[in-house]
């Protein structure tokens, strides 16, 4: 895969902007999913991603392609979801909260349109539920929990995604699983 | 009762794959026995479970065409050099109509009518066009409609359209010479020139998109 990614950044770099839609086809639901669960909102995840892959785009001329390429776009995609969870105000917080908003729109939404087994409707209940309770996490924390367990990369990865030492992305993580521990353990 | 807390650092490094054997063997030692030690570690495999069961989510429908529209233009020659290189003919042809439009019905009959290039010393009888003996013609002659005789040198292309060339023995052409006789052919010979030109253009940029 990063063959092909390195041939359609080449051609990028030779000012071919077609071939940079292969390269947003082949990441964005990683991409979108990453944001996705940092923000808890489909609709600033969206945002969010484009807005990575338009600066990868922006800024590809000073990507070292001797490194993975998606290394990189999940760190410009995570920096760029942390900036935005910290400019989140208060109120817009509250908001994101009500029902009706985003995550349990969608919830409701596919509860009322289909009549769905019992449970299926818990699964989806649960999954609004650990969405929830990621978000609550303190972005540091936040971000290792989601790019292990979500996008499933390794602690190596993360190291270089986040430009962390492993010996901190290991402590973050464990101190991201215990405060899920904490929330969860009721559930 | 508390224990110690390099059981719980066990049970994280445990969870990261990251563990040595030894500490392994004693950290499940303990989980035998102890109670609150095994709660803690399943409620940590627990909460980690849930988030691996969260559904995969899908980017929206049209974000890729919705990142593109959103990239800054990329340079228009850049642009129409990729369709050049995909379509050469078809970028010769397309142009080629293109420029000739509407007027192409006019133009032809327009070039019904007996023309040449205006070189000073050619001599014109009737409809023939004369490269005299001894003289020396520079540059492309062009004979619309009419002949051509050659008996001194042409210094350049020599193309006859719908008519005749004569090359007398002492004549002499340095270029090429062609004869276009049917519409077809002329709308073929324009095509040629066309993409000879267009990819004159192509050639001639070697630009990216760094500043
Ligand atoms: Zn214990």
């Amino acid at each position: 895969m990063e063959t092909i990614v390195n041939s359609r950044i080449s051609q990028v770099l030779k000012g071919d902007q077609n071939a940079y839609g292969e390269i947003v086809e082949l990441y964005k639901d990683k991409i979108f999913q990453l944001c996705y669960r940092m923000l808890g909102n489909r609709h600033e995840a969206e945002d969010i991603a484009q807005e990575a892959f338009i600066r990868a785009y922006i800024n590809i001329h000073s990507f070292n392609q001797n490194k993975k390429f998606s290394s990189w776009i999940y760190r410009i995609a995570t920096n760029l979801c942390i900036d935005r969870i910290r400019k989140k105000k208060p109120d817009y917080f509250l908001d994101a909260e009500v029902p009706g908003t985003d995550g349990l729109n969608m919830y409701s939404q596919i509860a009322s349109e289909t009549s769905l087994p019992e449970e299926e409707l818990e699964s989806l209940e649960l999954q609004e539920t650990v969405q929830k309770e990621i978000a609550k996490l303190p972005e540091k924390y936040r971000t290792v929990i989601v790019l292990k367990y979500i996008e499933e990369l390794s602690l190596n990865e993360i190291s270089e995604i986040l430009d962390l030492p492993l010996g901190t992305v290991k402590t973050r993580m464990h101190r991201g699983r215990e405060a899920l521990r904490q929330q969860l353990r009721n559930v | 009762m508390s224990c110690p807390d390099k059981f719980v650092e066990y049970m994280h490094d445990f969870l990261d794959e990251d563990i040595a054997p030894e500490n392994e063997r004693e950290l499940r030692a303990h989980l035998q026995t102890c109670q609150a030690c095994e709660t803690h570690f399943k409620e940590l495999k627990k909460a980690v479970a849930f988030v691996q069961s969260t559904a995969h989510v899908k980017a929206p429908d049209h974000f890729t065409a919705g990142v593109m529209a959103a990239l800054p233009k990329e340079r228009k020659k850049v642009e129409v050099n990729r369709w050049f290189k995909q379509h050469p003919f078809l970028a010769a042809a397309s142009l080629f109509i293109l420029l000739m439009g509407a007027s192409i019905l006019s133009t032809w009959n327009q070039e019904q009518q007996f023309s040449f290039s205006k070189q000073p010393n050619l001599i014109v009888e009737d409809d023939t066009v004369i490269v005299p003996e001894g003289e020396v013609v520079k540059g492309d002659i062009v004979v619309r409609n009419g002949k051509l005789k050659i008996e001194g040198e042409v210094q350049g292309d020599v193309t006859v359209i719908n008519g005749e060339q004569y090359m007398a023995s002492a004549g002499k052409v340095t270029g090429e010479i062609s004869e276009v006789n049917e519409v077809f052919e002329w709308i073929w010979y324009h095509i040629k020139e066309t993409a000879k030109s267009t990819v004159n253009l192509g050639e001639g940029d070697k630009q990216s998109l760094e500043p």
